[in-house]
């Protein structure tokens, strides 16, 4: 029986001015499983998942995603992933409470101009309780904790209610509380069959926390179910140190 | 005192230039909130800096101090500037405060030269040209002021209609983009509002402190207020306030130019905000920081002395 496929990607180049970052690079992410994207530093991980959120236009290949049945193009399923950006990306002295931003989740629902309404407040308090924040609805943002604001910023991907979690880096410098609490929530994600992507860069926690990994160096070297992909060759394999051609990048 | 103001504002060319600047520091105050939240009031900085040339060529091709053609010129020159300053920080080795500054000093040089040149040609339009340099507000007449207010308007009412993707795009714009909204639609939105508020702040502020008027109502405001909805419109009051009185002291006083006096009642807000504020004010942090301290010193002196039994 054949796993059903989330997003597949085939024959993926894309580069920088010309210098490129990713190679002929095909993979597909299945569908209800939570699968990490690991590899080194400069190695096209968020490249990866931001040339499948259509911020970055690739040379050549093609990516398919899959919502219903059949595959559609990103414009037409934008909606349905939601991607939580690294925290850091953000200003968080910005002048907005915790519900706010949650509530931002939400807009992508509400389309133009409309305001959010009771409804969408409800769904953005509900996503606060799950992320474990409940009494933080009014809390200015810049007096967040680096673990508290990653859970804002999986309560608010939450609020989109979608099909397809992105997830940049979201477990870097939290605390374990909010480790746990992320990795609780993915999880349960999967059991409702939505498919969520991590880049990841903790190895130790692998096999604890994914069903799938995608080992990748500017191509992707391994892909599959962590009990038989995760193996000790592998991971040397795409940590070694001369695959970026004698090239030393940072991201 | 009191009687030269209320005859001052009984004054016709007065009140011309007091609704002027008011509306100018009201439009600057709100939508200077979206430039310093996006971090490009620098780029404002740089925009208005670089005007200058576009006013001088602006001037030499049609002959007259005609505002709107100088400012067209304005507007070109600025964003050619912006431009620059983008590429060289993104394809050429120059980081972006360098290139910032490098280009902004350039075009205002570039606009001297060509004001001075102007200056020593025989056109006798050209007398109060340089005016643009340090703004000259009495100099408003009814119809800037009016164009001051139908622009205002339509930027206000964009405000409105879009509030939540400017809300949106201003804190995080690439989830914006993965939530369907068009980036470049709204950041397009966005920079134009903020060029056209510069670009009209010109003639009255002038091209070296019109980034102020655009900057500093929304810190002063941000220090009051941890909510967009508040902070907009406080800014927008700030900077309105800020008009009105420096028109009035520079009414009042002997050969005080408008802008500047603007802009030096401005910095009375922004400091006093910064000192005094009741939740970031420094006043407020710096005393928190000394209970704390002393809190310590007390635990640490009871922990002392149990271990000295």
């Amino acid at each position: 029986m054949e796993e059903q496929k989330a997003i597949d990607i085939h024959q993926l180049t894309v580069a920088y001015d010309a210098k490129p970052v990713l190679w002929n690079t095909s993979v597909a992410f299945k569908k209800g499983k939570l699968t990490a994207i690991v590899g080194p530093n400069g190695a096209g991980k968020s490249t990866l998942i931001k040339t499948i959120l259509d911020f970055i236009k690739p040379v050549t290949g093609q990516i398919e995603y899959f919502v219903g049945k059949q595959s559609s193009e990103y414009k037409e399923i934008k909606n349905h992933i939601a991607y939580v950006p690294q925290n850091s990306t953000v200003d968080w002295d910005f002048p907005a409470t915790v519900l706010d931003v949650v509530l931002m989740g939400r807009y992508g629902h509400l389309g133009w101009f409309k305001r959010p309404r009771k409804k969408d407040k409800d769904i953005a308090k509900e996503m606060l309780v799950k992320v474990g924040m409940p009494s933080f609805s009014n809390r200015q943002i810049s007096q967040l904790s680096g673990g508290q604001r990653q859970r804002v910023f999986l309560a608010r991907a939450l609020a989109q209610e979608a099909e397809i979690y992105m997830l940049d880096e979201p477990l870097a410098g939290v605390d374990m509380k909010t480790e746990h609490i992320i990795m609780d929530l993915l999880k349960e994600l999967t059991k409702k069959n939505k498919t969520v992507i991590v880049v990841h860069h903790d190895l130790q926690t692998v096999e604890e926390y994914f069903d799938e990994v995608i080992f990748i160096n500017q191509e992707v070297l391994n892909s599959g179910p962590v009990s038989s992909v995760f193996t000790k060759a592998n991971i040397e394999e795409t940590y070694r140190q001369d695959r970026n051609l004698g090239e030393e990048e940072d991201t | 005192m009191w009687d030269q103001i209320t005859l001052l504002f009984k004054d016709y060319t007065f009140q011309i230039v007091a609704l002027g600047t008011g509306f100018l520091g009201l439009l600057s105050g709100a939508i200077g909130t979206y430039a310093t939240l996006k971090k490009e009031s620098l780029l404002g900085d740089a925009l208005s800096h670089s005007a200058l040339p576009g006013i001088g060529i602006g001037f030499l091709i049609i002959q007259s101090k005609e505002l709107t053609g100088l400012l067209i010129g304005a507007t070109i020159s600025g964003l050619i500037a912006t431009a620059i300053i983008q590429l060289m920080s993104k394809k050429s080795s120059v980081k972006f405060d360098s290139a910032l500054s490098l280009v902004l000093s350039s075009f205002f040089g570039l606009g001297l030269v060509i004001m001075t040149h102007i200056q020593g040609s025989p056109n006798a339009q050209q007398a109060g040209l340089d005016s643009f340099i340090f703004g000259q507000a009495s100099a408003m007449l009814v119809r800037d002021v009016r164009l001051i207010a139908i622009i205002g308007t339509i930027i206000f009412l964009l405000v409105i209609v879009f509030w939540k993707e400017f809300k949106l795009f201003a804190f995080d714009s690439d989830f914006g983009r993965t939530l369907g909204f068009s980036g470049k639609f709204i950041e397009f939105l966005m920079s134009t509002m903020i060029v056209l508020t510069i670009i009209l702040g010109l003639e009255s502020v002038g091209v070296i402190l019109v980034s102020a008027l655009l900057i500093g109502p929304s810190v002063a405001a941000r220090q009051w207020s941890n909510k967009l909805g508040v902070v907009l419109p406080l800014a927008g009051a700030i900077g309105f306030v800020s008009g009105i009185s420096g028109t009035i002291i520079s009414s009042i006083g002997n050969r005080i130019p408008t802008g500047p006096s603007i802009v030096v009642v401005l910095s009375i807000f922004v400091i006093f905000s910064l000192f005094f504020s009741p939740e970031r004010g420094m006043i407020v942090k710096r005393s928190i920081h000394k209970k704390q301290q002393k809190n310590f010193m007390k635990q640490i002196k009871s922990l002392e002395k149990e271990h000295g039994k």
